[in-house]
């Protein structure tokens, strides 16, 4: 089967392809463009690991298409971090021991990313209800919903 | 786990879409959200040759208020439903059902259109369409057909949508000022499908029930309109008796499968739990 080129932004930066139709974006990422930050954890959209932001939405990149992304805009956790450091987020997941093992932090992050633009001061109920497509198993989430909103707080005070 | 070979196709019009699904047949299939048809192509459930991505055509999106209905794209997303103040305000019952379906992710790539013409039993907005009274817009080679909620639904992945046809919009008549509304959803865990869900409309009339809708998901092949617990509340004083008669009649309708979210005796007494608190919340919000 032809393969087909597409073209999108991935962090910034123009990025082009040669993909089977069939490919999943999460491969694409990780095997193709080298950015191993979105993990693949269930392959089945329920985990929420594999979350990259395309377009200004929060999707599962094991459940869309690398076709699907020509001239989209991709941003990964790689493209968080500031030229100053680490992304409000990210130093928050650190100072909040927001993480154990780390294999959902990538997603959560980016995630977390998305919420805060839509919703830059979220109450703990909307953290945990718009949060619930990301799933950790060692953490819990209490310091997770900590962290976002040590994050939201911090990212008020010194607006980008 | 990735799906089997097929040629990928980005239509920019209905027109497009249409010539592509004359050409291809039913060796080709719809793209909408594609939180449904991805994950049954990986496991090889569905291995069409072609499939037609509706996602590049901004025709199929949009929430709009035209006379007295509200018409909505069939490629608009759950989350975009969630956030329309249109919607809020005149169609309450569709944000709060929108809210409880899968988890953020897949609300923004979920749509209406895929929800409703997928068939599943398991999905929400089939049955919130049956007691809105909606109708589908429905084009094909031959035209343009308007069809009602109610009849659409045939059996399990069976509807009346024809296979050369795409679901453009769906439309909903605002239901009058001060009917009441609930979605009521049992389930397991976010992004679960309901173990017993129930959507019901209610107005209120002199301290009697004027009018009721009642509809069930997931406990039977299609949708289910309650007909007979909604006759029996009309005229009635809107009282625990008659919620609970109501609920026995519409458990008397359900023949749910048994899966991991139960054996169909639970699932039929988690409907009449459903449809009585769901009766409950649309008369409390009934004015």
């Amino acid at each position: 089967m032809a393969e087909q080129q597409v073209s999108f932004k991935l962090n910034g930066k123009a990025v082009g392809v040669s993909v089977e139709a069939r490919e999943l974006l999460i491969h694409t990422l990780r095997e193709r463009l080298a950015h191993t930050g979105p993990h693949i954890g269930c392959e089945t959209s329920h985990c929420g690991a594999c979350t990259v932001d395309v377009d200004g939405m929060s999707v599962k990149s094991c459940t869309v298409l690398t076709v699907q992304c020509q001239d989209a805009n991709v941003l990964t956790v790689e493209g968080l971090e500031q030229t100053a450091g680490l992304h409000a987020l990210q130093e928050a997941f650190h100072q909040e021991h927001a993480l154990q093992c780390g294999y959902c932090t990538p997603g959560m992050i980016t995630r977390a990313y998305r919420l805060l633009k839509e919703t830059p001061n979220p109450t703990e109920e909307e953290i945990r209800y718009w949060m619930a497509g990301n799933l950790c198993r060692c953490t819990g989430y209490q310091n997770i919903v900590k962290a976002v909103q040590s994050a939201a707080k911090q990212m008020a005070a010194t607006p980008a | 786990m990735i799906p089997s070979q097929f040629e990928y196709h980005a239509p920019k019009s209905i027109p497009d879409a249409l010539n592509l699904l004359g050409k291809f047949g039913d060796t080709a299939k719809l793209l909408a959200g594609g939180h449904s048809l991805l994950p049954m192509m990986k496991l090889r459930f569905a291995e069409p040759a072609h499939l037609i991505d509706l996602g590049k055509i901004a025709e199929l999106k949009g929430i709009a208020q035209v006379g007295n209905e509200v018409r909505i794209g069939a490629m608009t997303t759950e989350n975009e439903m969630i956030r329309s103040a249109l919607l809020a305000e005149k169609i309450p019952l569709l944000a709060e059902a929108a809210r409880l379906i899968a988890d953020p992710q897949v609300r923004y790539k979920g749509t209406i259109g895929g929800d409703i013409s997928h068939g599943d039993p398991a999905n929400d907005h089939p049955a919130v369409m049956l007691v809105l009274g909606a109708s589908f817009v429905l084009r094909g080679p031959k035209g343009e057909r308007v069809l009602p909620a109610n009849g659409f639904f045939l059996d399990t992945y069976s509807t009346q949508m024809q296979p050369d046809e795409i679901m453009t919009e769906i439309r909903i008549p605002i239901p009058p000022a001060g009917t009441g509304w609930c979605y009521s959803k049992l389930k397991r865990k976010t992004g679960d499908f309901a173990s017993a869900a129930a959507a019901v409309l209610l107005r209120m009339q002199g301290g009697s029930v004027a009018e009721v809708q009642i509809a069930l998901t997931n406990l039977g092949a299609t949708p289910l309109k309650a007909s007979a617990a909604e006759a029996s509340l009309r005229g009635k004083p809107p009282n625990d008796s008659a919620f609970a008669e109501a609920a026995r009649l519409a458990m008397s309708i359900c023949s749910p499968g048994e899966d991991q979210r139960g054996n169909a005796e639970y699932k039929t007494a988690m409907a009449g739990e459903m449809t009585q608190r769901a009766l409950r919340t649309a008369q409390s919000r009934a004015k």
